[in-house]
């Protein structure tokens, strides 16, 4: 039964086939070309942007579902991307600095109790901010199980905690995307003290060793995580296909644009905003959790507003209220950037200035931004429109 | 006849101005009564209301056999109670299709996860057929809200009014802009409703609520000037001095 309704799902939406498709052809490609499955042409620092950039796409999916559709523009969900990443970071950077501890203590004649096991770890871990008491919130940090629940956890119950107060209070529009982008700037400002628990500025690192594996080389864990970040993606997408195309979508799409119609129809309407606000924190945060394992460090200023901004910018170039848009958008504007930023492009002397493409990048940023919001308000999505009219 | 909705003496003041003043009115079942009054008569105010967009600083709103009080409710709970509300400017989903305007107000269970696994099941299509074609929207059906004309959208308003099945309908200058012949239309759709729902209808054009031939209410000042036929209201006294001598 529950096939024959995806079946039929798949047959009246052709795209999603598209779309897993070109996704599995991408994955599959990469991973023949990588170092980790030899043929080495695709550097694993090359595997690794591509898988970040997987997740940053999925993010997008996340904000093109809550913006896009639902009309909140929320400035808040990259630090529900960040606070996965945190979750994850804090179990591997525990258990990874307990086998070094013990590593370190093997020859000795007496094994370590657990309290000054806990202690030796406690130094490695929180010396950089002068302590070496595990905070409350390190409680599970030694259960990979416990964290991984903490990944949807934690991003889940903010979300529906700051989505119920500020939808039940009516907040709307420009006022709510100020209020997200409040919180964000008070969730990094607040991971910058040192006494937060979660080293200050330092951030967690060393994230892209995975604990008891350290004898498997980077190129594999690479492809291990490359492969992870594209099954998300695809899962989530369809998830996100199968959301707007339920009856739930026509909802969320008349919210967007008659919010008040819409609750006169009898529909109770900060219900469906948090459910919409909370199945979206929890995609960015579920990317979050396998983004940062590849970046192998988070600090917070990962969760700074810009970076929320930033998303929002992405799923406007790429083209709200289509899925696909956004993760063109994504994959498009990220992987630009860090072609721009990253020194592949040689700055352009011009005698009395030069051009240097790290500072000048954001100003092209800025500028197909306002272009796309201006002359093309379907983005790089309405190209694909163009092609099927043709 | 029993009432449907009693208003008690409700008043309801914006920074001092009081746009509602002790106003009481009551509608029965299957009743078709008409509401004007001047601008700023309190007339929107009132439907604000009703459906639980405005709260009153005073008076009560009882509904229904169980006397159940309004008052607190929000506007979706009393919506699903059985209130349909048609705006001034047509209000439909521009974005997408007849179709679906009219499946969305159809009713049906409206908790977030029964819609997000809801199936349009033949019956309800059925409806949808049935619904588009009492309002003259057979044809258009499968098109976009936005494409429709004027009239066409305020008739698929109505629509999607019949579909959330209410008992009582308020509806807001439902002719405003109409052509004669989309106005007609508008008082023989209006007055199949009130066969099985209570209809109110603000309005302006004295025409139209001729052409409705219904009890009607005048408003003035927030509170109810006088109510009785047309004929009879037109010629009070009071109404002839505030509203239809000038």
């Amino acid at each position: 039964m529950q096939d024959a309704v995806l079946t039929k799902f798949l047959l009246r939406h052709p795209s999603v086939l598209v779309f897993l498709g070109m996704l599995a052809v991408f994955t599959i490609a990469v991973t023949i070309l990588s170092e980790g499955f030899g043929m080495g042409i695709v550097s694993t620092s090359l595997v690794k942007t591509l898988g970040k950039t997987l997740c940053l796409a999925l993010a997008a999916i996340a904000m093109d579902l809550v913006w896009g559709y639902c009309g909140i523009l929320s400035l808040g969900h990259f630090a529900f991307f960040g606070l996965g990443g945190y979750m994850i970071g804090m179990w591997l950077m525990y258990a990874r600095t307990e086998l070094i501890v013990l590593k370190a203590n093997a020859a000795s004649a007496l094994p370590l109790t657990p309290q000054e096991l806990s202690d030796a770890v406690g130094v490695q871990i929180f010396g950089v901010v002068g302590g070496s008491e595990f905070p409350v919130i390190w409680a599970f940090s030694d259960s990979l199980l416990l964290q991984l629940l903490l990944v949807v956890l934690v991003p889940g119950i903010l979300a529906l905690v700051f989505g119920w107060l500020a939808f039940r209070s009516r907040v709307t529009g420009v006022y709510l995307s100020i209020l997200t982008q409040a919180m964000t700037l008070a969730l990094a400002l607040y991971l910058f003290q040192n006494d937060s628990g979660l080293r200050g500025n330092n951030g967690l690192s060393g994230l892209q060793n995975l604990p008891g594996l350290e004898e498997t080389s980077q190129a594999d864990v690479s492809l291990w995580f490359f492969w992870g970040s594209a099954f998300a993606l695809g899962f989530c997408y369809v998830i996100a296909k199968l959301i707007v195309e339920s009856k739930l979508g026509n909802v969320i799409r008349a919210i967007r644009d008659d919010e008040s119609r819409v609750r006169f129809l009898g529909y109770n309407v900060e219900g469906y905003k948090l459910f919409v606000f909370v199945i979206t924190a929890l995609m960015a945060a579920i990317a979050g959790a396998i983004y940062y394992p590849q970046a192998g460090i988070i600090n917070p200023a990962e969760l700074a507003p810009i970076a929320s901004i930033y998303l929002a910018v992405w799923v406007a170039i790429g083209g709200r209220g289509r899925l696909y848009g956004a993760v063109i958008g994504a994959i498009f504007v990220s992987l630009l950037s860090s072609f721009f930023t990253g020194g592949q492009i040689p700055n352009i002397p011009l005698g009395f200035y030069t051009i240097q493409w790290v500072d000048w990048w954001l100003v092209l940023l800025g500028l197909s931004f306002v272009l796309a919001t201006l002359y093309a308000p379907k983005g790089l999505g309405g190209l694909v429109d163009k092609f099927k009219k043709a | 006849m029993s009432s449907l909705l009693n208003v008690n003496g409700i008043s309801v003041s914006f920074d001092g101005f009081k746009a509602i003043n002790d106003l009481s009115f009551e509608i029965g079942e299957n009743e078709l009564r008409a509401i004007i009054g001047p601008n700023g008569a309190g007339k929107s105010t009132f439907m604000d209301i009703v459906t639980g967009k405005t709260r009153p600083d005073a008076g009560d709103v009882v509904w229904g056999e169980k006397n159940l009080s309004l008052i607190k409710k929000s506007e979706s709970d009393i919506a699903r109670l059985g209130i349909g509300r048609k705006f001034q400017r047509p209000t439909v989903f521009e974005d997408q299709t007849v179709e679906d305007n009219l499946m969305m107000a159809l009713r049906n269970d409206r908790t977030p996860f029964a819609v997000l696994f809801y199936t349009f099941s033949n019956d309800d299509k059925q409806k949808v057929v049935e619904l588009a074609e009492s309002i003259g929207l057979s044809e258009e059906i499968g098109r976009t809200a936005g494409e429709l004309s004027h009239g066409q959208k305020q008739w698929l308003e109505i629509g999607m009014l019949l579909a959330q099945e209410p008992r009582l309908l308020l509806v807001d200058e439902p002719a405003a802009g109409m052509t004669k012949q989309e106005r007609n239309k508008t008082v023989e759709l209006l007055k199949e409703m009130a066969k099985h729902h209570a209809v109110v209808v603000v309005e302006h054009d004295m025409e139209f609520i001729r052409d409705l031939d219904c009890k009607v209410t005048v408003l003035h000042e927030g509170s109810v000037l006088a109510e009785g036929s047309l004929e009879q209201v037109i010629e009070n006294q009071d109404v002839i001095d505030v509203y239809l001598g000038r």
